[in-house]
């Protein structure tokens, strides 16, 4: 039983509508791991207002769209970050702050930090600086809903579709398989 | 048979309209609250936006049949609250005695929120819905009393009723249905879950309760659910004390259009006022709410209760 062309035209309709209405309402789940954060107030506030493009920051990992990860990331919080990222529902983004998530920034050579992080999460966005100026990361939203809009933040699906690869990679960082010791 | 089928579409059209309303309401209320904070805000349909993305997400986690059917209970019990309430002088399915009932319906939804919160098995969300609990024996108390107090005034349990005798003057008018009304206004504050008593969805203490694990469809209906209680909770307030919005009495088409556009302005004015409160106050703890309610709230509503009983035994 194969689709017809109509219903995949339906379904690539039903897609752009989906498209169009998650890119307008992008709700965000700021992780706050590093120096990042502080770039966000003036964003959400009444300087740069990021409520203009409908987003707004959201309590849970299931209520939220966006993860952003701000700034750099130790395995100790490597390991919360994907427990949040897996909690979230598809279709779902992610953007990092600085240059610490793409490759260590000033913690190049430190024994604990995540220096690549596309490696562990399918990243959509990077902004880039040490740390980046509100416009940078307002550029990095509005980016974001660019690319939600041409259909190409498919981080999520690229996610499902190498998972092995994936957890591989995060069980390598966490030194240990992860579920086993839980708990740390 | 046409009669029943006639009155079914009707019933069907006031409620699409008033959930679309709701829905306008809450994109309203975003953009009034940013105008406050001087920035400036998402667009007016922000909130049609907002359910279409949670309604089109590709996964949803669910916790089990009760929190699924919960949010269905909650949704037609909002819907069955505005059929009960007579919206711009039009009365959908209300029968004597209905004041009673929808005070009875009132609680329904509320009771299926916490239902499906409580299955989510979220620790945010059941003090979430401790809280919701209390706030809602804190607010229904002295609500309870200013509606007693209308029902002797116009000696009858009836809302559609109620709003056919404000025909002369709306009850607001009436001096003491001006404190009664001040004691349902903020009493309206808690029903809305606006601050200062957004103490059961606080976002910041507990990662905003009930709600902390709906996402996809079910937050979405859950924001149509939210999106009910805006209209139904201003339309019980309007109806019992703005003469529900009623301006023409000839039954003409023209006389529906313009009491259905009044009915819009005075619910999207005691919106704003309410979000005007929400804007400007932070948040009490819960036993300050209840303290509140019923010290002081209560003490009022009393006294506009005595007042009216004076007014009518003389």
């Amino acid at each position: 039983m194969g689709l017809s062309d109509g219903d995949i035209m339906r379904y690539e309709e039903w897609n752009k509508i989906s498209r169009i209405a998650s890119r307008k309402s992008l709700w965000m789940l700021h992780f706050c791991t590093g120096c990042g954060a502080v770039e966000l107030p003036p964003v959400m506030t009444s300087r740069y207002d990021m409520e203009r493009f409908g987003m707004g920051p959201m309590a849970t990992p299931r209520q939220a769209d966006v993860l952003l990860i701000t700034g750099y990331l130790t395995v100790k919080t490597l390991k919360r970050v994907v427990n949040v990222y897996e909690q979230m529902q598809s279709p779902k983004y992610v953007i990092s702050f600085g240059s610490c998530p793409i490759n260590g920034g000033m913690y190049w050579d430190s024994y604990n930090t995540v220096k690549r992080l596309d490696r562990y999460l399918p990243v959509d966005v990077y902004v880039g600086g040490c740390m980046p100026r509100p416009e940078g990361v307002m550029n990095a939203f509005l980016e974001l809903m660019k690319l939600i809009d041409e259909g190409k933040a498919r981080g999520w699906e690229k996610y499902q579709k190498y998972y092995e690869q994936y957890k591989r990679n995060q069980k390598m960082a966490f030194g240990f398989e992860r579920g086993k010791n839980e708990g740390d | 048979m046409v009669d029943f089928l006639i009155k079914i579409a009707v019933i069907a059209l006031y409620t699409t309209i008033a959930m679309l309303v709701g829905i306008l309401f809450m994109g309203i209320g975003r953009k009034i609250v940013a105008r406050v904070h001087n920035r400036v805000g998402p667009p007016v349909y922000q909130g049609f936006i907002d359910i279409a993305k949670l309604l089109t997400k590709k996964t949803n986690i669910s916790h089990g049949w009760i929190y699924d059917l919960a949010l269905l209970f909650s949704l037609t019990g909002i819907i069955l609250t505005i059929l009960f309430l007579p919206i711009g002088g039009v009365k959908l399915l209300g029968t004597e005695g209905d004041a009673f009932l929808v005070l009875y319906l009132l609680a329904i939804p509320a009771l299926g929120f916490a239902l499906g919160a409580g299955a989510s098995g979220n620790p945010n969300a059941a003090i979430g819905v401790m809280r919701a609990l209390v706030m809602m024996l804190s607010y229904e108390l002295p609500f309870v009393i200013t509606m007693i107090a209308l029902m002797i005034y116009y000696d009858t349990s009836s809302i559609a009723q109620i709003v056919e005798l404000q025909r002369a003057r709306w009850a607001i008018m009436i001096p003491p249905f001006m404190l009664a009304a001040a004691v349902a206004d903020m009493a309206l504050q808690g029903m809305l879950m606006e601050a200062p008593f957004d103490i059961p969805t606080a976002p910041h203490e507990i990662a905003s309760g009930p709600m902390a694990e709906f996402g996809g469809k079910h937050l979405g209906s859950l924001m149509l659910y939210k999106a009910g209680t805006i209209v139904a909770y201003t339309t019980l307030f309007v109806d019992l004390f703005l003469g529900g919005g009623v301006v023409m009495h000839d039954g003409s088409i023209l006389s529906y259009i313009v009491n259905f556009a009044v009915w819009f302005l005075l619910i999207l004015l005691i919106f704003t006022l309410s979000l005007l409160i929400n804007a400007s106050f932070p948040r009490f703890r819960i036993e300050q709410a209840f303290k509140f309610y019923w010290k002081y709230e209560a003490l009022l509503a009393f006294i506009s209760l005595i007042w009216v009983y004076l007014m009518v035994i003389s």
